[in-house]
């Protein structure tokens, strides 16, 4: 007996909707079977990771601080994936994003001035945009695969941050730690309200997030994302170009992605380190999906995943397990979401024993 | 296996009354066929006539919907290529089905039974190669090999199930001259071991070479069974064309207006290694006037269009002319500004993405000619979906196109409305140049005579239109004047009621107009 998929005519409707709740459940199913293997109680480790951290002001302030560079990332993310291309390194253009928006602070500490912050947000946005120029330039004149490029270029991004917080950049007060010193007051993004740490990132996100939904859903650029996504053939009957699309969609991300690593930076770490980002492009990716490239789908989808890390952090504390626990979550999370999408396009059928060889040709 | 039979033996393969229905539409109307151990046997017949689909029956690829096939005499049901294969079946398709990155004994074993091992089979696939004088490295890399070696595969992959019966699907269409000779040799060498070959093509001159008999298809029925040896060219040209085109008596005093599209001295160098070079292309369309462009598929018609619509806008700006302004370096939105209007032969994927909306693929073709009436907000370019709706509407009514719901998917309406859509699209703005490659392509006949009849109307009104089509009848209806693209190059245009379908047929099967001069058509 074997298992056959079956394209069925038209779109599923109702798995459309179903899938990713269905996702959802079997991804919650699995994380019942990984507690009991650990030997904790399934029903409250579940809790300690998913409502917990629901309850208390304080850590759905800390939910907005680590859902917004999540949301940031992936709808420039969905831009890139729309338009069929594949930027897999959001993560070191978040990287690079953070380090030339810092720039001002760590070299200029003693200038104070309102122009500060403005700045440092624009160069972060432009040194991310810069970074995703490589892998773009390199497909637009190479031909070169950019799923490839920018991950590879996301290792050179981190080592290079590394370097500079262990060497030039290294503050000579700070007891050797790998660190610059602490930003000045003027260059740190404030907090939204004064009950928590949720700083102005998490308002850029959802900015972001509407002004793209608006951009897919009423504009010719939007028009243009979706139909050389689709065939590359049709796009340039009508006249757009695929290279002038993969430089916008591959600059696009880039700079959300730099004002992410600059905002988290700037927002909630107040310094450079060699690691500022628990993933956060990579889980990007995995919230662009699970939010369907749609931008408005990624807000929702963004906060899921950043309760997955809240719950990782509350869950090594209460019920002492590795926080590695939320990066399976998030893994299990992709998957289901990944194989229950095929329902929509697919049926599963039963196909019993000897009924046919499998041919080579269909 | 002993494979020699006598002279009177049962055919290798009947076949009797085969039909294939898709709906209504009969792709293969009640064929009959026989296939004699030890010959080679050709199929000949236009694109659309039915040809790959009586082969599909054939290697239980589909299944027939009417009708009989036997065997050595014994009817038999070939429900899967499997079947097919243990029956004494072998197929070489047109497209390839290899696996670029694995090796060719690799790619053989793949298709064999998987306990027999791969240097087994890298041996015998060496061994029959060699006999066959299909020169092949087992242990080669599917991507570093050429066009003709990767046939090779197919072909030897197709003698270790030691076949009785092997069809070729148009083998030559992917081959060099060179190439082909080889192939011819291959193939003598089965007919000398009794083996039978099925060689499906359009060369007419390649089948009068290799083949003993052949049949020809028509709309989906045979229309001949005869000795290509003793054919002319001419002769099997109208086998497969039809003689029974309606004369269509032109006024070609009708007064002309001014050049709208002219091509001059046009050569563009082939973009990747299967597509065809044009070669000093020259072409004049005058208001009121149809072009229709003559030709086998994969002569250059693809490469034309594409330049001629801008989709690849070439280097010599003077090259193409719309309505007198030079454009060879304008893209397609450009050109559609001077107002011309484009109709490619895909219609998935090309004309229009499927899985977009029938309002979102009238946006797509007009998004900068219309941009005052589709788009709004300046810079921003705020899509006008009112205005773009009331505008699908509009060409739906005006092209009759019949579809489920007010704004459907374009993929899910059937191909002849989908293409009366795509050409009404072009339409609503009454385009001053119109250039359609395979205007009715895999259209119902009725689709089909209503796009005609608007393409000549159009014409009427004072607009110029291309047609490139592989449709004779086609050609003969909507045409003022007709050329001929063969191997990427033009032949100059004749007025339609000058040509007869054998002059057209043998220009069309490579033949070069140069042999035609002396009107007495010498067959070489």
């Amino acid at each position: 007996m074997h298992i056959e998929l079956e394209k069925r005519a038209r779109v599923s409707t109702l798995f459309s909707i179903f899938s990713p709740l269905l996702a959802l459940a079997l991804t919650l199913v699995f994380g019942v079977v990984m507690f009991w293997l650990l030997g904790k109680s399934p029903l409250g480790a579940l809790y300690s990771f998913f409502i917990e951290p629901l309850l208390e002001v304080w850590s759905l302030h800390e939910l907005a601080v680590k859902a917004a560079p999540l949301i940031l990332i992936a709808v420039g993310l969905a831009i890139c994936y729309r338009s069929n291309n594949w930027n897999i390194g959001a993560e070191g253009q978040f990287t690079i994003g953070a380090i030339t928006g810092s720039i001002l602070p760590v070299m200029n500490p003693e200038w104070h001035s309102p122009m500060i912050l403005p700045l440092m947000l624009l160069m972060g946005m432009a040194g991310g945009a810069l970074y995703a120029a490589i892998p773009a330039l390199l497909k637009t004149r190479f031909n070169t695969n950019e799923i490839l490029t920018s991950l590879m270029l996301v290792y050179i991004a981190q080592l290079y941050l590394d370097w500079l917080t262990r060497g030039p950049w290294r503050d000579p007060q700070g007891y050797n730690f790998p660190q610059t010193k602490s930003f000045q007051m003027e260059a740190v993004l404030p907090e939204v309200l004064s009950s928590g740490r949720a700083h102005w990132g998490f308002i850029f996100a959802l900015v972001a997030a509407v002004a793209l939904w608006f951009m897919m859903r009423f504009m010719l650029k939007g028009f243009q994302v979706s139909v050389l996504g689709q065939s590359e053939r049709a796009g340039r009957f009508a006249g757009f170009s695929a290279r002038r699309m993969v430089w916008f969609s591959m600059l696009l991300s880039g700079a959300l992605a730099g004002l992410a690593g600059i905002s988290e930076v700037s927002g909630s770490i107040g310094h450079l380190q060699p690691s500022i980002s628990p993933g956060y492009g990579f889980t990007a990716i995995i919230v662009a999906f699970l939010g369907r490239l749609n931008p408005l789908g990624i807000v929702a989808s963004g906060l899921v995943l950043a309760l997955t890390y809240l719950g990782g952090e509350a869950a090594q504390l209460s019920i002492g397990i590795s926080d590695k626990v939320s990066r399976v979550f998030q893994g299990l999370l992709l998957f289901f979401v990944l194989s229950c999408d095929t329902l929509i396009h697919y049926k599963i059928r039963l196909v019993l024993a000897g009924a046919k060889a499998a041919e080579v040709r269909s | 296996m002993t494979l020699s039979e006598g002279p009177a033996a049962v055919p290798l393969l009947s076949v009797r009354g085969l039909t294939k229905l898709f709906g209504s539409f009969a792709a293969c109307n009640a064929i009959d066929l026989d296939i004699a151990a030890g010959e080679i046997h050709a199929l000949l017949g236009e694109n659309g006539a039915g040809k790959s689909t009586l082969v599909k029956m054939l290697f239980g690829v589909l299944q027939p919907s009417a009708g009989q096939i036997l065997w050595e005499g014994a009817p038999v049901t070939i429900s899967s290529p499997g079947e097919a294969r243990r029956l004494g079946v072998g197929m070489v398709f047109q497209h390839f089905s290899l696996f670029e990155a694995l090796t060719v004994a690799e790619n053989i074993a793949l298709s064999l039974d998987p306990k027999i091992s791969l240097s087994k089979i890298s041996d015998e696939a060496a061994a029959l190669s060699k006999a066959y004088g299909l020169p092949l490295d087992p242990k080669a890399h599917v991507a570093d090999l050429s066009v003709g070696e990767r046939q090779r595969i197919e072909i030897v992959r197709a003698l270790l199930q030691n076949p009785k019966l092997i069809i070729l699907d148009e083998p030559t269409s992917v081959l060099t001259p060179q190439e082909a000779d080889r192939l011819f040799e291959t193939l003598f060498k089965l007919k000398a071991e009794g083996r039978s070959v099925l060689y499906i093509s359009h060369r007419l001159e390649e089948v009068r070479r290799i083949c003993d008999r052949a049949t020809v298809l028509r709309h989906g029925k045979v229309t001949g069974a005869c000795d290509p040896k003793r054919e002319t060219p001419a002769s099997l040209a109208r086998m497969m064309v039809g003689s029974d085109v309606a004369q269509v008596h032109r006024d070609s005093a009708s007064a002309l207006g001014d050049i709208r599209i002219e091509v001059t001295d046009l050569s563009v160098p082939a973009r990747t290694p299967f597509a065809v070079s044009l070669k000093k292309i020259s072409l004049k369309v005058r208001a009121g006037e149809v072009l229709a462009i003559a030709g086998v598929a994969g002569n250059g018609q693809g490469e034309l269009f594409d330049t001629l619509s801008g989709e690849y806008p070439v280097t010599d700006d003077g090259a193409i002319r719309i309505r007198g302004k030079a454009v060879g370096r304008t893209g397609i939105n450009g050109r559609r500004l001077l107002g011309a209007g484009f109709v490619p032969e895909e219609r998935h994927g090309h004309a229009a993405v499927s899985a977009l909306p029938l309002s979102d693929n009238l946006l797509l073709a007009r998004s900068q000619s219309d941009k005052k009436a589709f788009l709004s907000g300046g810079f921003a370019s705020i899509i006008r979906q009112d205005a773009i709706r009331s505008a699908t509407r509009r060409i739906c009514e005006a092209m009759d196109v019949r579809k489920s719901g007010e704004d459907p998917q374009a993929g899910s309406l059937s191909g002849g409305n989908l293409q009366k859509f795509i050409v009404g699209r072009e339409l609503d703005r009454q385009p001053a140049v119109l250039v359609v490659n395979q205007p009715t392509w895999g259209v119902d006949a009725g689709a089909a005579s209503r796009i005609r009849q608007a393409l000549i109307d159009l014409a009427k009104a004072g607009s110029a239109v291309v047609v490139i089509s592989q449709d004779l009848d086609e050609i003969f209806e909507v045409a003022t004047n007709i050329a001929v693209i063969s191997e990427g190059k033009l032949s100059d245009p004749h007025p339609a009621g000058s040509l007869t379908l054998e002059r057209i047929g043998l220009m069309m099967g490579g033949i070069h107009e140069s042999h035609l001069i002396p009107e007495a058509a010498h067959a070489h």
